[in-house]
């Protein structure tokens, strides 16, 4: 309890005299000292997050080549408008009747995006990288100012739960697609191309991204405070775990696997390249 | 034993002001940045003013910041730093300088005061407390704590912005209140005392933005963030944004 130490609202300081540099501290005029390259890993975060943000907002207004039977670009997964290309026993559902004119991509990846966006290491990886609060550790950063998570809009990083339980369907509809990916340009069983795969690596990578979640963890197991009355929920927590602790690789990952599995469908359904089968 | 000379540079001062002082002084195979230290006391500079204990990692007293990374100055090796490199010490930039390489700590005993302490369940006696080894397991983590302070240090939320530290406790102290509320025996509840809402709403959970600085700085390698900081603002989260979870406990009200 904040007992006598009630936050008042001062002006904010003038930057030589506030943060490292307020009275009272050791009187160092350099805002950090550190000596190693301390700004290459945001530098590299800012660049991978801004490729991919580049990339995915052409795939998803292009509204084009991201189905090439039996392959669906997991950009365009579920389809929910009536202006998807028929995919064969795929998800498209057309939700959306013909007024909805854009690309059908935008109706879905607001949910994918709502999920990668309010996860704990994306927090992290784009306040470091994209704010500089901070740009790395013990390295002042910019802002007069500073009030984290604590209001509005960036309270609301406290839903990513709910993103987290439409995530759970989101991977169900992509290993759905993936299954599909096992049958012919026809439709009949018993067919593996090149695409196949693609789309296997990418949804093992979706799904341990996903039961990584922080969320997740602390849902399966992690809100309880006697795992010995629940020892199912117990075990399921300390397999979370197990993934959680590399969550930030499965984070890039999976993130990496999307675009790739999104270009493939690309490639060949613009004629651009060929699915190798193998049977 | 092969020995050098190193170059070093020393804040010096005080409260009303100081710098940088530059130092030349020998370092022996298989020294810590204290060890020069303490050599730059016993030659060149008897009056400088450093806080250590134990010389082992374990008392929490020698925090300071080399080379602008917040460490241990025992633990720090010299072995790290090629010869010709200037190895620059300060003291902790977030909390106010006493002299030299002390600094004045006590915001942290101010907010450890502020974290209420383990209220003990009804009807046990002390002496019968039984706790199941997978229940407690989470918080001895924690408990592994030297009370360095030097996640308090680094923590952005402070160190860059003054006017926080009335409204912040820090991941030391948020990773106490973790600590309790996972604590199987912990009847706070029953006190209508809700510590994870707590955190959030007295202790300023919300200005933590995750970036993970005071895992990165433990000594104790303790998993601040990912293990105390996350599930705490998930469990406030629980009662404040799970309208689903905060009705259930409600008709419920069993302890899990
Ligand atoms: S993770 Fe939170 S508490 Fe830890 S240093 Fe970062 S902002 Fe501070
Ligand atoms: S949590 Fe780690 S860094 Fe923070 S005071 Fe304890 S030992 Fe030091
Ligand atoms: S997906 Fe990263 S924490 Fe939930
Ligand atoms: S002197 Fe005790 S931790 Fe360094």
């Amino acid at each position: 309890m904040a007992t006598g130490t009630t936050p008042a609202a001062p002006p904010a300081p003038s930057p030589r005299d506030r943060g490292v540099r307020a009275p009272g501290r050791a009187a160092i005029t350099a805002p950090h000292l550190r000596t190693d390259r301390w700004w290459l890993p945001p530098l590299v975060t800012a660049l991978g997050l801004a490729a991919f943000v580049g990339y995915s907002t052409w795939r998803a207004f292009a509204n084009a080549d991201y189905y090439a039977a039996p392959y669906v670009s997991p950009f365009y997964s579920p389809c929910l408008a009536h202006n998807c290309v028929p995919m064969k026993g795929g998800a498209d559902w057309a939700l959306f009747g013909p007024w909805w004119g854009l690309s059908p991509a935008l109706l879905v990846l607001i949910f994918p995006l709502g999920f990668r966006a309010t996860c704990y290491y994306y927090r992290k990886a784009y306040y470091r990288g994209f704010y500089a609060a901070p740009p790395a550790c013990a390295v002042a950063e910019p802002h007069a100012k500073y009030t984290g998570e604590t209001r509005f809009p960036l309270i609301l990083q406290n839903l990513h739960r709910y993103f987290f339980y439409i995530a759970l369907l989101v991977a169900g509809i992509l290993t759905y697609d993936t299954a599909l990916g096992f049958r012919d340009t026809h439709g009949a069983w018993g067919h593996m191309g090149l695409g196949t795969l693609v789309l296997l690596a990418n949804i093992a990578l979706i799904w341990a991204y996903t039961l990584s979640c922080h969320s997740c963890r602390h849902i399966v197991g992690g809100r309880l405070r006697h795992f010995s009355r629940h020892p199912v929920r117990y075990r399921l927590w300390s397999w979370v775990g197990v993934l959680n602790r590399r969550h930030m690789l499965l984070a890039w990952s999976s993130l990496i696997s999307v675009g790739i599995a999104d270009l493939y469908v690309y490639l060949v359904a613009s004629g651009a390249f060929d699915d190798p089968r193998f049977f | 034993m092969t020995s050098y000379e190193a170059h070093f540079k020393v804040w010096r001062g005080d409260a009303e002001g100081g710098d940088l002082r530059d130092y030349q002084v020998e370092v022996n195979d298989g020294e810590v940045v204290l060890d020069i230290v303490h050599r730059l006391q016993a030659t060149q500079a008897p009056d400088l003013a450093v806080r250590w204990n134990c010389k082992a990692g374990k008392c929490g007293s020698c925090s300071a910041e080399v080379n602008g990374r917040p460490r241990l100055m025992c633990m720090t090796r010299m072995s790290v730093f090629t010869r010709d490199e200037t190895v620059t010490v300060t003291p902790m930039r977030t909390f106010p300088v006493v002299r030299d390489l002390v600094t004045d700590v006590s915001l942290n005993y101010t907010k450890a005061r502020e974290v209420p302490s383990f209220v003990p369940p009804e009807g046990v006696a002390p002496g019968e407390y039984r706790m199941a080894q997978v229940d407690v397991e989470r918080s001895q983590e924690f408990r592994k704590c030297i009370e360095c302070f030097l996640c308090q240090n680094t923590c952005h939320v402070v160190r860059d912005h003054d006017e926080n530290k009335p409204a912040f406790s820090g991941p030391r102290f948020l990773m106490r209140i973790a600590e309790l509320d996972m604590h199987p025996l912990d009847a706070a509840a029953d006190h209508g005392l809700t510590r994870a809402t707590s955190a959030q709403d007295d202790h300023g959970l919300g200005y933590c933005n995750i970036t993970k600085c005071c895992t990165e700085v433990c000594p104790e390698q303790i998993k601040i963030t990912d293990n105390a900081l996350i599930p705490l603002k998930e469990r406030a989260a629980d009662r404040k944004y799970d309208p689903l979870v905060w009705l259930g406990s409600r008709i419920r009200r069993r302890g899990q």
